[in-house]
């Protein structure tokens, strides 16, 4: 390891003042930062933190909890496409087919992933070079998260604007990482969303029925095939055909990292136990959300299919625990007072639900839900920390008074 | 030709001292009015003039006007202006006075107009306010037209009505882009502009 370095140190001079590679000496300094650094931690006195985690080493725990969701997804998008085109035996699926669902996958998801980190990389690399910074490392997770969110029949060229317009709109306007106001993830899939709303509604978004890269395609459907995911069936009105199992389970249409409620929570297990992300705001979201669809359940219009679904199915159905997991504990983009991940999280949920029940124009609330919280989490912060601040101070005042007693 | 006054009274305004993205006036007819090319020429054109020639009316009366009541004069003489606009539109370009419908009556609360009544054509000679109004009118309508030239060519893929996008590209999977019909977008688009008007423009400061 350590000569490792010293070569990678040697090959570093190249990028110092004056050497031959000078202009490109953030690229050098991202991947130095990215694999060496930091070293060194503080003094083992005094009530520093012992810690070598900064803000790369969050990302990539990030990454590393997406990565049972991202397996798992693969493998959903080759389940459903054979599932679809009819290719599956009624005894269940076999060793091949198994290999089969998730290379299709895997060629059908990794353009996504290749596209999103080429576009916002390619922009952040930019970006740092004008603005003579270093690049910041706040679009890893971004990039891994954007082909999870994103349905599967999204055209590559449309996934590239709504990077490229949300890293550019959403992120660098605003002063680059840590800076922004809104999940730069979900704000690709808001763009997409209201841009292209004809690629981004209707039931065939999610299953990939043709093949890819030419691999696997002319298959027929199979008769009475469709591909609305829970939430479109209830917007249509039709009752849903999917058992709390099923979607908990996760074999269902979706884009490709909301389906399996398992995979988010082995994330959510990581990003716990690490202390990435907060179990507070996790929670808050599914109480909000759980509370909300329950009084509708209680007191909602019978009529209202969404509003009469049972408090549990909204909790998997659909972005909902994918969106309280990995979207509203963004550490940037959430609210950082400890009182005010509550808040902000149970207000996620309430208003996820909300805009599932009451509008029919979006079967899906979570990203809307967790934008305008955004947007709200520096209000939310504000009115906790003067609560406490006035607390206090009266607190601080009527001891006075009984000193001057 | 021009006096170096002048030329600073009309010029100005469209670039230095734009109306729009210098000195942020005018935003909501902005916003409203650029989802097409069409519209957004005729508003600029009907601000120009409307500016303009209010530009002149109160500068003429400028002495007479009580100053305690002077706003009132000055709405007065806007609204007879815009009355008559949205009048001759209505009569000879009907549809286009449709598209714009309540924002042409709007015209009167345009922070353009009473901004530039009661900042210049109130101190000044009824030659420079007119070259101001034009100046101004322009300035306005040139940041519309740049707008909505980017909202109706990304947003409907068409100019002024033609459709510009080849039917092949559409073909190929192009789609329009429906962010651009919305007035968030034309916000972003502004700001765009202001983004690049200032890089262009450091020295000035």
């Amino acid at each position: 390891m350590k000569k490792l370095y010293e070569i990678w140190k040697k090959f570093g001079q190249n990028f110092e003042q004056g050497g031959k590679l000078e202009k490109l000496s953030s690229f050098y300094d991202a991947f130095d930062t990215f694999l060496f650094t930091p070293q060194t931690t503080a003094k083992r006195n005094g009530t520093h933190i012992h810690d070598g985690s900064d803000s790369k080493r969050t990302m990539i725990l990030v990454v590393m909890a997406l990565v049972p969701a991202m397996l798992f997804g693969m493998f959903n998008v080759g389940y459903q496409h054979l599932l679809a085109t009819g290719q599956i035996p009624c005894c269940g699926l076999t060793c091949a087919l198994w290999w089969k669902a998730f290379g299709f996958g895997l060629l059908a998801v990794l353009p996504y992933i290749i596209v999103a980190y080429a576009v916002g990389l390619g922009i952040e690399f930019i970006v740092a070079q004008i603005k003579h910074e270093e690049v910041a490392e706040g679009f890893l997770v971004t990039g891994f998260i954007i082909p999870l969110i994103v349905p599967i029949n999204t055209p590559l060229w449309q996934v590239a604007i709504a990077v490229a317009f949300a890293v550019i709109f959403a992120k660098e306007v605003f002063g680059g990482t840590g800076y922004n106001i809104f999940n730069v993830a979900l704000i690709t899939r808001a763009f997409l969303f209201f841009a292209y709303p004809s690629s981004m509604t209707g039931d065939k978004m999610f299953i990939r029925t043709e093949g890819t890269w030419g691999w696997d395609g002319g298959h027929a459907l199979v008769d009475g095939f469709t591909g609305a995911t829970p939430l479109t069936q209830l917007a249509t009105g039709t009752p849903v055909a999917q058992s709390f199992w099923d979607m908990a389970n996760g074999l269902i249409p979706g884009s490709v990292g909301e389906t399996c409620l398992w995979a988010i929570l082995l994330g959510a297990c990581l990003l716990i136990a690490t202390g990435v992300a907060s179990w507070k705001t996790m929670l808050a979201t599914f109480i909000g959300g759980g509370l909300t669809a329950w009084l509708f359940n209680q007191f909602g219009a019978t009529d209202n299919l969404v509003g009469q679904y049972p408090w549990y199915f909204h909790l998997v159905s659909g972005g909902f625990a994918f969106g309280a997991v990995f979207m509203a504990t963004d550490p940037v983009t959430s609210a950082r007072t400890e009182c005010g991940k509550w808040i902000y999280g149970f207000l996620i949920g309430l208003v996820a639900v909300i805009v599932r029940v009451l509008n029919p124009g979006y079967p899906e609330g979570m990203m809307l839900a967790i934008l305008l919280m955004n947007a709200f989490a520096p209000l939310i912060d504000w009115c906790v920390v003067q609560s406490n601040i006035s607390k206090r101070a009266k607190r601080s005042n009527s001891a006075s008074v009984k000193l001057e007693k | 030709m021009l006096s170096q006054k002048t030329k600073d009274t009309l010029l100005g305004p469209l670039n230095i001292n734009n109306p729009v993205v210098v000195q942020v006036l005018g935003i909501c007819s902005a916003l409203a009015v650029t989802v097409q090319l069409k519209p957004a020429l005729v508003m600029g054109i009907a601000v120009t003039i409307i500016v303009a020639m209010a530009n002149v009316i109160v500068s003429l009366i400028r002495n007479t006007i009580p100053m305690r009541i002077r706003i009132i004069i000055q709405l007065v003489v806007v609204a007879a202006l815009v009355t008559l606009v949205s009048e001759i539109l209505k009569a000879f370009a009907y549809d286009v006075a449709m598209q714009l419908s309540v924002y042409l009556g709007l015209i009167i609360t345009n922070c353009i107009l009473m901004g530039r009544l009661e900042a210049f054509a109130m101190t000044n000679n009824a030659w420079d306010s007119l070259l101001d109004g034009l100046g101004n009118g322009l300035g306005y309508a040139i940041i519309l037209v740049i707008v909505a030239f980017f909202r109706e060519l990304l947003g409907s893929g068409a100019l002024l009505g033609y459709q510009i996008i080849p039917d092949s590209w559409y073909a190929a999977g192009y789609e329009n882009c429906g962010m651009m019909m919305m007035p968030a977008m034309a916000l972003i688009l502004v700001g765009c502009i202001i983004w690049a008007h200032r890089s262009l423009n450091k020295e000035e400061k």
